[in-house]
């Protein structure tokens, strides 16, 4: 079963250019310079039931706002969108209680009270039997930690104990699905394993669909084997995290240290035939990119060893951090 | 459903007490409105027997009353929604399935309820030992009172929801809710009562729906208002609440089609 279904949506915002300096401020009083920015555009999607993904791409790219249709705020300009088999904006009542949604840049605990209070409330938002509360909350609560903060009001917890009874407060009606908007910026890396810990559980657990959006590549490493990524509105990757990185960083490369100092011409003499391109990073450390998949490593030190001696070899990876720096830096089209 | 709204009365209730000292200061500041009131009317009066068809004791009981019923049916709700639609906290709002406008009256309702509980009651006794206030006697007065309480309470959500509503539209309307307040307090009878406005005045208010909230109630209670004429100012106030759901049905149809939220 679709979760998330997509077809061509777009989310069109009105602003308007202010003018410059105080005769242009005055003149916007009067008429202002509107224009239309598609902050989504035409955008498809499929998630299927049980699927974790990773929704990434740079600040203003359309994350949020895209999040925010999904959810049911934001009524979209134009396509066709089915999230749990509801219109999310038309049935927003009765859709929200198919979901769970945690924004890290804002809470949905009542800020002055205590945040067991702010689960009763929740409970009854979103009418969950008691029984039902219990089974499922005590594990809940049990596997975040949260037991101890609960009659704590919100505006004295930290962030990271923060973050994770908000995450809680989401999973009070053990929603299907959950849209996560950045849910572990700020916090520490103990508490980031623990809620992907918890995450992971959760989706092993209940089968419940997760689309996340962070700016943490390591989060997305950890727990989505899928990605969206989202480029000025537009889906510009769509597919596993694996496959992205091979085409990314499809060239491997190795550094070679030596204990003197070798000179490029003798190197390349040394390898002469094999598929790799030397550059001297210092005259005793060279960086070999590979030309051709079949090469292998051991094939390359055969070559080398017999004439020069080597104290060291790293096999340079690229991480997804740089993967994602690589397709912003240069597009993802002439890869 | 109904315990949704009655948990939202009761973690407002929480709110209220969470903050004593606000608490605390708005019991003192009712108190020395009332007592201001008390002195301006008697020095007003003078050795006048009768003013706008009120006696100086009625006048008195009228202001004393009119403020008490302010700390039940006033609310801050618009600037709470201002606030929400400014920092993008109605984003949040938004993915609750409950209705925005009313989860707003309830929580409007149990800080009046809090407040009409813990100032007005306290308040009168008080006031009562202080001032010589006319009571009126006879139970039906005092439950027509307690109906025309609740309708004022409707009508003066119900404009706070109007301008609540506009932030939407322009982002910064603190101006307009700051109008509204000044002008509600003088065009309700709070501040005076409406048969002390000339008659030019009094033409114009009958149409707009102010003086529901403040003047019409404070006259049933002070028998400023009598038999018959109860069940018309009761009608008149009703017919205000249906009236004003119109302008807020249409504007927050608007208002969730254009919804931005601020702040990413």
């Amino acid at each position: 079963m679709l979760r998330i279904e997509a077809r061509g949506l777009t989310k069109e915002f009105k602003s308007y250019k202010s003018r410059s300096g105080l005769m242009g401020a005055f003149r916007d009083l009067f008429s202002r310079n509107y224009m239309n920015i598609k902050a989504v555009d035409a955008i498809d999607l499929a998630i299927n039931e049980g699927e974790m993904v990773g929704y990434i791409g740079e600040n203003g790219a359309g994350k949020s706002t895209t999040i925010k249709m999904l959810t049911g705020i934001l009524k979209p300009s134009s396509g066709f969108l089915r999230v749990n088999g509801m219109d999310p904006h038309r049935e927003r009542e009765n859709f929200v209680k198919t979901i769970g949604v945690v924004f890290g840049q804002r809470s949905q605990l009542w800020w002055d009270i205590a945040v067991q209070e702010s689960f009763t409330l929740l409970k009854k938002v979103y009418r969950v039997s008691d029984a039902h509360y219990k089974r499922h909350m005590e594990h809940v609560i049990d596997v975040l930690d949260i037991e101890d903060l609960l009659a704590r009001p919100v505006r004295k917890l930290s962030l990271g104990q923060r973050m994770r009874c908000e995450l809680a407060a989401a999973l009070i009606h053990n929603p299907p699905l959950l849209f996560l908007d950045e849910p572990t910026i700020g916090l520490d890396v103990l508490v980031k394993l623990k809620i992907r810990d918890f995450l992971k559980e959760m989706n092993k657990e209940y089968g419940t669909t997760v689309l996340l959006t962070t700016h943490d590549l390591s989060d997305i490493e950890a727990l989505c084997s899928r990605v969206i990524m989202l480029d000025e509105g537009k889906v510009i990757y769509d597919g596993e995290l694996n496959k992205l990185k091979e085409q990314m960083g499809s060239k491997k490369a190795v550094f070679v240290d030596f204990p003197y100092p070798v000179s490029l011409e003798k190197l390349e003499s040394v390898t002469f035939g094999l598929p790799v391109s030397w550059s001297q990073i210092h005259p005793m450390q060279y960086r070999g990119v590979f030309r051709s998949e079949d090469l292998s490593v051991s094939h390359l030190l055969e070559a080398i060893i017999p004439s020069f001696e080597v104290t060291d070899l790293s096999i340079e990876t690229m991480s997804t951090e740089e993967v994602v720096r690589k397709i912003y830096e240069e597009g993802f089209a002439h890869v | 459903m109904f315990s949704m709204y009655v948990e939202m009365i009761r973690i407002r209730f929480l709110m209220m007490l969470a903050y004593r000292v606000n608490y605390y200061s708005g019991i003192a500041v009712y108190s020395i409105n009332i007592g201001a009131y008390y002195f301006l009317w008697n020095a007003i009066y003078g050795d006048k027997v009768t003013m706008g068809g009120l006696t100086a004791l009625q006048m008195v009981t009228y202001v004393s009353i009119s403020w008490m019923a302010r700390a039940f049916y006033f609310n801050n709700i618009d600037q709470e929604m201002a606030q929400e639609v400014k920092e993008g906290k109605v984003a949040i709002e938004l993915i609750r399935p409950y209705h925005y406008l009313a989860t707003k009256i309830m929580q409007a309702m149990g800080e009046g309820i809090f407040r009409f509980l813990f100032f007005s009651l306290p308040g009168m006794i008080i006031i009562t030992f202080i001032f010589p206030i006319q009571y009126p006697s006879g139970f039906s007065i005092w439950g027509w009172y307690g109906i025309s309480l609740l309708f004022s309470f409707f009508i003066n959500t119900q404009i706070n929801l109007i301008t609540g509503l506009l932030t939407f539209f322009f982002y910064n309307n603190e101006g307009i809710m700051r109008a509204k307040r000044v002008l509600v307090d003088l065009f309700s009878g709070l501040i005076l009562p409406i048969s002390l406005y000339p008659e030019w005045a009094q033409a114009i208010l009958n149409y707009l729906p102010f003086q529901a909230i403040s003047y019409l109630p404070g006259m049933i209670f002070t028998g400023g208002i009598q038999g018959e004429q109860i069940f018309l100012s009761l009608g008149q106030q009703f017919l205000w609440i249906l009236l004003l759901w119109i302008p807020i049905g249409m504007l927050w149809w608007q208002a969730k089609k254009n919804l931005v939220i601020q702040g990413g």
